[in-house]
């Protein structure tokens, strides 16, 4: 089996080439060997975990999630300064140009500011955050080389395009916008008729009470392949799917004067259209610390176990974790 | 206990290895589909149409944009794009507090009209503290005073074939990245035209409206963002069509890749 062979080679280590390591460190399991010393014998049957409904919108939220972070990083860039309330109070920005804050340099209720700044003789990128400055010079605020500094908020690694591009930016992110919504209202649905919200996603009091033997074994890199998630999935697959999702439509509407007239609670539920626009920015940051750690988590629990449950549908649970909660 | 420290030693070694994958891909290899009349953006901005047929479903015919009270006002409107526009017919016009100003209404209606800024003044007036939402993502709340466009329209006579409001503005924009400056002008369908806060402001916070805002005349749609509120207004033109203005595409930054409808 293809799935044996990978795990073989990955215990096995007089292949030390470069281009075998790469791919062992990119596609072995983890514990391909208490599997291969058990799977003649114990190993556990696969069986059908993902419906098509999770894995299609699993899959297009992957490439949304993708243009919409980088066009959202384009298009914050345009003003890389983030305001509490409902409008800017420009205070005495004096790298906003000459009219900013005219009139009003008290006015200042910034929260987070990335902009560059002359310190002596070197142009540093600078992100404030309540008034406390760090030096984030190499990626916010001033990045590239020494010869072709760029002074873009986030550097062009991260956005779409590279280049600075407002207009771009915010024809891709609204393109992406609608297929998140659409994604998530069939998403929705779909998991509301077969129960997969309530089985798999909605964290119960059973759930909750694991949650410090859960945290010990995460924190022990042992992962249990049982039929259901464990309570720390449920948990972050619950914020994300049914917070932060819904969290960065519904702050993304609030910037929108067009929704605003139509639906002017928007304002009174984020507090006014600049706090939907600090929360919409929280809400990419959560997305994006949870897409990292679910990479990492992904890799940890085995790869391709993971990837095939994600793509067919079929999981290879542990025997014991399987023969217990089944 | 063994089989923990394996884990974990294979785990970051797993760790290290996707890291430093990670830092070969950029955003950059998507550059070349994305330019200006590329037609990769030119499909994704048939979603604007999709997201101005939504927002006209849910605001129906007269909602409001929110309007604030007068404690709401904080700060001076901050200006963007032109500030002092020095053409020689703006210059010309600017002299004796644009005594010698005149809006010229033309296109599909059937009177057309010249009205004075006294005329203008002493059409019905309308105040409104709104936000201005620029589209880099800053606001601003201001209190703005004008005749209502469609006051204008009316007098003006629209015949049945209009479709857009074009305005023509004085200014060319300054530092513009493009090459040799265009004059600004913008254009919006009869919906927002005739929406009861789309103003033609004369008046910013309780004063004459300041050069840096758009002095004598400018339109506020409090529906979308600021890059519709054409400034230094010279002329409103009506049309039922736009492909022939400038780039054909309704507006200075509309032909520089912009969304025609900027009420997202």
């Amino acid at each position: 089996m293809a799935h044996s062979a990978v795990g073989g080679l990955g215990i096995r280590t007089e292949s030390r080439g470069a281009l075998a390591y790469v791919f062992i460190v990119a596609f072995a399991r983890p514990q391909g060997q208490v599997m291969d010393d058990l799977h003649e014998t114990k190993r556990a049957p696969l069986f059908y975990r993902q419906s098509a409904w999770t894995r299609v919108t699993h899959w297009i939220w992957a490439v949304t999630l993708f243009f919409m972070v980088t066009s959202g990083l384009q298009i914050f860039n345009a003003h890389p300064i983030l305001y509490f309330g409902r409008q800017s109070g420009f205070g005495d920005k004096q790298y906003l140009g000459p009219q900013a804050g005219y009139g009003n340099k008290q006015f200042n209720n910034t929260v987070l500011d990335i902009h560059p700044e002359r310190r002596g003789d070197a142009i540093v990128g600078v992100t404030s955050i309540l008034g406390h400055d760090f030096d984030t010079s190499g990626f916010l605020g001033r990045s590239g080389s020494k010869e072709q500094p760029n002074y873009r908020a986030f550097p062009g690694l991260v956005t779409i395009p590279s280049y600075y591009d407002l207009a771009t930016g915010r024809v891709i992110h609204f393109f992406f916008a609608w297929i998140l919504v659409a994604t998530w209202c069939v998403w929705l649905f779909a998991s509301l008729i077969n129960g997969h919200l309530w089985h798999d996603i909605v964290p119960k009091p059973r759930d909750l009470r694991r949650l410090p033997h859960d945290i010990a074994n995460h924190l022990r890199l042992k992962f249990l392949h049982g039929r259901s998630y464990n309570v720390l999935q449920k948990l972050s697959y619950a914020a994300i799917l049914i917070v932060a999702i819904p969290g960065v439509i519904f702050t993304g509407l609030t910037m929108s004067p067009g929704v605003d007239s139509a639906w002017p609670w928007l304002l009174d539920v984020f507090g006014g259209r600049q706090t939907a626009r600090l929360l919409h920015f929280c809400g990419m940051l959560v997305i994006v610390v949870f897409f990292v750690v679910h990479i990492l988590m992904v890799i940890a629990a085995g790869p391709i176990n993971e990837m095939r449950s994600m793509i067919t549908g079929w999981y290879r649970g542990d025997p014991e974790a399987v023969g217990g909660e089944a | 206990m063994r089989k923990v420290i394996f884990n974990r030693r294979r785990f970051l070694r797993q760790l290290g290895a996707g890291a430093s994958l990670l830092t070969l891909g950029g955003c950059d290899i998507f550059d070349g589909l994305l330019g200006i009349g590329d037609p990769v953006p030119d499909f994704l901005r048939k979603a604007n149409v999709l997201t101005r047929e939504a927002q006209r479903a849910i605001q129906g015919p007269a909602r409001m944009a929110r309007e604030y009270p007068e404690s709401a006002i904080r700060e001076d409107q901050r200006p963007n794009g032109s500030t002092d526009p020095q053409t020689d017919d703006y210059l010309a016009v600017k002299q004796n507090d644009f005594a010698g100003y005149r809006l010229q209404v033309t296109g599909l209606v059937d009177k057309p009209l010249s009205l004075s800024l006294d005329e203008l003044r002493t059409m019905p007036s309308r105040t409104q503290i709104t936000r201005h939402d620029c589209v880099e993502g800053w606001s601003c709340i201001a209190k703005w005073t004008g005749v209502q466009l469609s006051q204008v329209l009316d007098r003006a006579a629209t015949k049945p074939a209009a479709r857009y409001v074009v305005f023509r503005c004085y200014d060319p924009m300054q530092d513009s990245p493009f090459g040799p400056a265009d004059l600004y002008y913008e254009s919006i369908d009869l919906i927002s035209a005739r929406h009861p806060q789309t103003i033609l402001a004369y008046g910013l916070n309780g004063q004459t409206l300041p050069i840096a805002n758009g002095a004598p005349l400018r339109v506020r749609i409090e529906q979308q963002l600021g890059y519709k509120m054409a400034k230094y207004i010279r002329a409103i033109e009506i049309v039922d069509s736009f492909a022939k203005i400038a780039g054909g595409n309704g507006g200075y930054w509309e032909d520089r890749g912009y969304d025609w409808y900027a009420g997202s």
